[in-house]
């Protein structure tokens, strides 16, 4: 019996500190990436465009049109690119789980199509936009909430 | 792995020529001819009131024969049990041991237990080979309905279980069966967000599971070819998702063609000389047939819109798709040299993932409305559309051969934003939308595929 408890004590005690030490964690990184000073992240890297820029547009549902609110990160990506003329990238275009496979793959598709026509609308040669779409297989969002599909109805600039 | 399958199949040809061959056995001149009239039941009827059936242990002159006939006897129950249409009568109440009841079997001990029909069987194992006997008997008429020996490979005993289960369902029920059959499917593990997606093998029971690739690229859609040793898939090798063939007899795999854009949702056509498609230009998503002979490409639909998941009818003539032409997914049904395209889906919400059945009598579908996946069927003009399943989110049905039973998967709710709860398993469901069970497999799946029958 009084193993019992002190064993049911610990196990609490484990638990909690692991919730603990989880939340600080996710905490730091989040303080990291903000005030890190800009010369540790490389120009013209992945880190850059994210940190900088913005690596995604998200899209309504069922939609593939990028929205007006959703157009002035792809005007930041190009102006981003003409900086950085070396600069090659893959757009990934993604959709919520809220669909079917195969016609997800499509849509995922057509979404990154949508955002290489706004980068190249401004100025990006074409040549230096591939794109790839991943469907609903690689959720950003794990979640199974509106919030999670919004989230996912993405397309991402990735920098080759 | 590969090669194991390969002589698996090789031998089971054996096996198969052995039942074509003389070596039916007939006891007290009893008639093998085909079930009919009143020995044929009705499906309809089966479907509420199973056919109890009895099957004793097959008979066997050492410990290593039991064995074998025991384990035979238990996947020809376990398949007729799960095909919802059978009751296997409980073992405790035989009357009969099995040893007598293979010799002689005593049809008062039977029927007092309700039994209408019994399997009698012995094994042998021969060295590498087993001689596998089984007789079906109508248990009222005391009539002997098949009697058949096989002779196969001792490692094909499943098989022979399989066929065996096979016979007696078409003699039962007056159509064919559907067990003697693989499915191949996407094994899915890790976490969503970076999940591991292998092209997946098994038989129809889920026993003889085995992974065909890796896993360092992602593989989705798995299609058999009308042959059932050649699979149409979708592989993201070098982060280009096209359509792959792979050889289950070499184990090789080969990209399809290429194609300028993403080519996705491979089907064979029945004569298997193609292969069905769709292929990305720019954003568009059109079909496009792929002669396998000379991977000569010809595009068959231009409509501007998402053009996916084309299926052929059995007999060649047509092709039934998915496209949000008209504004959402809607399923489409067009000729198969891609003229005359009409809607078919006019119920309540999108329409995907059309499948027709061998049949040719229905075509399955993914309905999504309300916020609710469901798995259906309608016939080919759009009419009679009924909903087998429903829930949270379902997909991907493909027919048994003998268009009786659908396989889909069906995926659970993630209850948190790490995802916890989330799983994709594969189910069956009799077409009458009754009997849906799991498939139990190694891993998290998807996108079923049911092969032809093996041996036929």
């Amino acid at each position: 019996m009084m193993n019992t408890k002190l064993l049911g004590a610990l196990a609490a005690a484990a638990l909690l500190s692991a919730c603990a030490s989880e939340d600080t964690s996710g905490a730091a990184t989040g303080a990291g990436t903000t005030t890190a000073p800009v010369s540790s992240i490389r120009p013209g890297s992945q880190e850059d465009l994210v940190a900088n820029v913005g690596d995604r547009v998200f899209f309504g549902f069922d939609s593939y049109n990028v929205s007006p609110d959703q157009r002035p990160v792809l005007e930041r990506q190009a102006a981003w690119m003409s900086q950085h003329p070396e600069v090659q990238v893959t757009v990934e275009g993604h959709a919520d789980e809220r669909g079917t496979r195969e016609y997800n793959l499509a849509l995922g598709n057509r979404r990154a199509n949508s955002a290489r026509d706004v980068l190249v609308s401004q100025g990006v040669a074409g040549g230096r936009i591939s794109t790839v779409s991943y469907g609903k297989d690689r959720p950003a969002a794990l979640g199974s909430n509106e919030e999670a599909w919004a989230q996912n109805r993405r397309a991402v600039t990735v920098v080759r | 792995m590969t090669n194991l399958l390969v002589s698996r199949r090789v031998a089971l040809l054996g096996g198969a020529g052995l039942l074509a061959a003389p070596a039916i056995v007939r006891a007290q001149g009893a008639p093998a001819a085909p079930a009919g009239g009143q020995q044929v039941i009705d499906i309809n009827r089966a479907r509420t009131d199973p056919i109890p059936i009895a099957l004793p242990d097959f008979a066997g002159s050492s410990p290593a024969a039991q064995q074998l006939g025991q384990n035979i006897t238990r996947v020809i129950t376990n398949n007729l049990k799960n095909s919802g249409l059978f009751r296997p009568v409980d073992r405790a109440a035989y009357i009969q041991s099995p040893d007598a009841a293979a010799a002689t079997p005593r049809f008062q001990d039977w029927r007092v237990i309700g039994a209408q029909a019994l399997v009698t069987g012995r094994a042998e194992p021969q060295g590498d080979r087993s001689r596998i006997e089984f007789r079906l008997w109508e248990v009222n008429s005391e009539q002997q309905l098949q009697g058949t020996a096989y002779t196969a490979n001792a490692a094909n005993w499943r098989q022979i279980a399989h066929v065996i289960s096979d016979v007696i369902y078409e003699r039962m029920l007056g159509e064919k069966g559907y067990f003697d059959t693989r499915i191949v499917y996407i094994a899915e593990s890790g976490p969503r967000d970076r999940r591991t997606r292998r092209l997946a093998i098994m038989d129809q029971d889920g026993e003889n599971n085995r992974f065909l690739t890796d896993g360092n690229a992602q593989a989705l859609s798995p299609r058999f070819h009308p042959n059932a040793r050649q699979i149409a898939f979708m592989s993201y090798a070098n982060n280009q998702p096209r359509v792959f063939l792979f050889n289950l007899d070499s184990g090789r795999q080969e990209v399809l063609g290429n194609f300028q854009g993403m080519t996705l949702s491979p089907r064979f056509s029945p004569d298997g000389r193609s292969v069905v498609l769709s292929s990305t230009r720019g954003g568009d998503a059109n079909i496009f047939v792929v002669d396998l002979a000379s991977r000569r490409e010809r595009q068959l639909t231009s409509g501007g819109g998402l053009d996916v998941s084309p299926c052929y009818s059995p007999d060649g003539t047509q092709i039934v798709f998915n496209s949000d032409r008209g504004g959402d997914q809607q399923l489409y049904v067009m000729d198969a040299n891609g003229g005359g395209a009409r809607r078919i889906s006019f119920g309540n919400g999108r329409y995907a993932t059309p499948v027709w059945s061998p049949r040719g009598d229905l075509i399955a579908f993914t309905r999504m409305s309300g916020g609710r996946f469901a798995i259906g069927v309608m016939r080919p003009d759009g009419s009679g559309e009924r909903i087998l399943s429903e829930g949270w989110q379902m997909e991907s049905p493909s027919f048994a051969p003998n268009g009786r039973v659908l396989t889909f998967y069906r995926e659970s709710q993630a209850r948190d934003s790490r995802g916890s709860g989330y799983s994709s398993r594969l189910s069956m469901i009799d077409i009458a939308g009754f009997n849906e069970r799991q498939v139990i497999t190694p891993t998290d799946a998807s996108d079923p595929n049911w092969s032809p029958l093996l041996s036929s």
